[in-house]
């Protein structure tokens, strides 16, 4: 149990140390445009297909599986404006998260992972470039930035997927559809929900880029950052979100 | 523009007002793991335009040395000078500008994976060498290639490339910044010999050519042969012996014999 414990401590204190070590390095070093461009396409334009396929099935199947409730109350006319609002809230980015914290995080890890037992990362601290800033930093901020657009993405193709659903059943115009769900969602639905999928992207990063970073020397440890990025990773998708919807709750509630 | 004058537009190392004949100049190097003292008081000097060879047991520290004199591990205690400057109190902007005068082929070549032969060469070329065009890279490239004898490759993936031609092109990714002094982590093991002998032919018309000082770590014995003008051999983490290759091959020393017979 000790042992456990100073584990934790000792984990926290690093990932603590590298978090600083990346805000100094985005505030005093330069910034490595090309690879952040490159790393943007690879985390995220990469991703936009298996975040699209994700965010259509999730509102074609939320909308089929809410249906007889809600025609059994009457309110089959809400049903546009609830599935939207659960995706844009909750579903669309927890799911998208996860989807990436498998893909990114993961990939991030194994990566850096690889690259650090077969020296490469030693190679380019010795070519005199800073390794942080040219892998860390890129990567971090091409997830800060990507996930929130794979989000909106789903969140956009969940709801197309939701009117393809609703008209199985029924004959829906598209226009009564949108204007539906434009009725029932406000900015402030969005916008909580948006920032905190930032916060999502930012950790896929971090974590990945911390297990990949650190990974100690053997082919073995490439596997267990990669795994160990998908378990921390996920696992703060789901603290993050408890804590993003506990302060909407204070800070919007009226 | 060539490559000899790509040179001068490379940041300068910081230079100190004392000088000497040694490139490399370690005086009592500790370094050690938790309890594990694996270094305790290395001296070690190569001369200028040297080709120095470093033996000893594996797990002597042989290779804890050359990281510690690019300032990839830290030291304990001791003073690290390369070019006259001691590496161990510069900051990292000055531990970079030393960097770029010392090369450092790694034992498995450690080029990047994502990268081309190509991509692999101009990536630190084109980082630390101001206002270079596409066509001064393209031949700055072709002509590291050349020099190694592998100007084929140039658009293959190191994927595609044997144990050999990896150490070729991590020699030729050392050479294209021209650095005065190259550390060679092992360039022979894991390779067949008559490679064996490429490589080690290759170290030494690289010296040759370029009057670089060369401090190599080896096991292999051909290649000690063929390449050392001073030979030092690590035993218990201080510097056992040095001697040229003929000279300690007739030790009557037991240890140093076991290498050499």
């Amino acid at each position: 149990m000790a042992i456990l414990l100073q584990q934790v401590f000792e984990n926290t204190g690093k990932v603590t140390f590298f978090t600083k070590r990346f805000f100094k390095a985005i505030t005093t070093q330069s910034f490595e445009l090309k690879e952040f461009l490159k790393q943007c396409y690879l985390l995220g334009y990469k991703a936009f297909p298996l975040v699209g396929i994700t965010g259509f099935i999730m509102g074609l199947v939320l909308t089929l599986q809410s249906r007889p409730t809600m025609v059994k109350f009457g309110a089959e006319a809400m049903l546009p404006g609830m599935v939207a609002l659960s995706l844009v809230k909750e579903v669309a980015p927890i799911v998208t998260a996860l989807i990436c914290a498998g893909k990114i995080s993961s990939g991030i890890g194994a990566e850096l992972g690889s690259m650090k037992v077969t020296e490469q990362i030693d190679a380019m601290e010795v070519s005199a470039i800073n390794p942080f800033n040219y892998l860390v930093v890129t990567r971090i901020l091409a997830t800060t930035l990507m996930v929130p657009l794979l989000v909106v993405f789903a969140d956009c193709i969940g709801m197309f997927g939701g009117y393809l659903a609703m008209n199985i059943h029924s004959n829906v115009k598209i226009y009564r559809y949108c204007s539906q769900i434009l009725e029932t969602t406000s900015f402030i639905d969005i916008l909580p929900a948006t920032i905190k999928t930032v916060f999502f992207g930012f950790f896929i990063g971090m974590i990945g880029c911390f297990k990949g970073f650190n990974a100690a020397n053997g082919t073995e440890s490439v596997g267990r950052a990669a795994n160990s990025a998908v378990v921390s990773a996920s696992l703060s998708i789901f603290i993050i979100d408890l804590i993003a919807v506990q302060l909407t709750d204070i800070l919007f509630k009226s | 523009m060539n490559q000899q004058e790509t040179i001068f537009l490379l940041p300068q190392a910081p230079k100190t007002d004392t000088t000497s004949d040694y490139a490399i100049d370690i005086k009592d190097l500790w370094k050690s793991f938790g309890k594990n003292e694996v270094l305790k008081g290395v001296e070690l000097q190569a001369k200028a335009g040297e080709n120095l060879v470093m033996l000893g047991k594996s797990g002597s520290g042989k290779s804890i040395i050359i990281k510690c004199l690019v300032g990839l591990l830290p030291v304990d205690k001791g003073v690290l000078k390369i070019l006259d400057t001691d590496i161990t109190g510069l900051s990292y902007a000055e531990l970079n500008k030393i960097r770029l005068q010392v090369g450092f082929l790694f034992q498995n070549a450690a080029l990047y994976d994502s990268m081309s032969v190509r991509e692999n060469l101009s990536f630190p070329l084109q980082r630390h060498t101001k206002n270079i065009t596409a066509t001064e890279v393209k031949t700055a490239v072709s002509e590291a290639l050349e020099s190694v004898g592998l100007l084929e490759a140039i658009d293959k993936m190191p994927s595609e490339l044997s144990g050999g031609m990896k150490k070729r092109v991590g020699l030729a990714r050392t050479l294209i910044l021209k650095p005065s002094i190259i550390l060679y982590d092992e360039p022979t093991t894991g390779l067949d010999p008559i490679t064996s002998r490429e490589i080690s032919e290759l170290i030494l018309e690289i010296q040759k050519k370029n009057n670089t000082t060369s401090l190599i770590i080896t096991h292999d014995m051909a290649c000690a042969k063929l390449t050392s003008d001073r030979i030092v051999m690590l035993n218990d983490g201080v510097i056992y012996t040095a001697g040229t290759y003929s000279e300690l091959e007739q030790s009557k020393d037991e240890w140093v014999q076991s290498f050499f017979h």
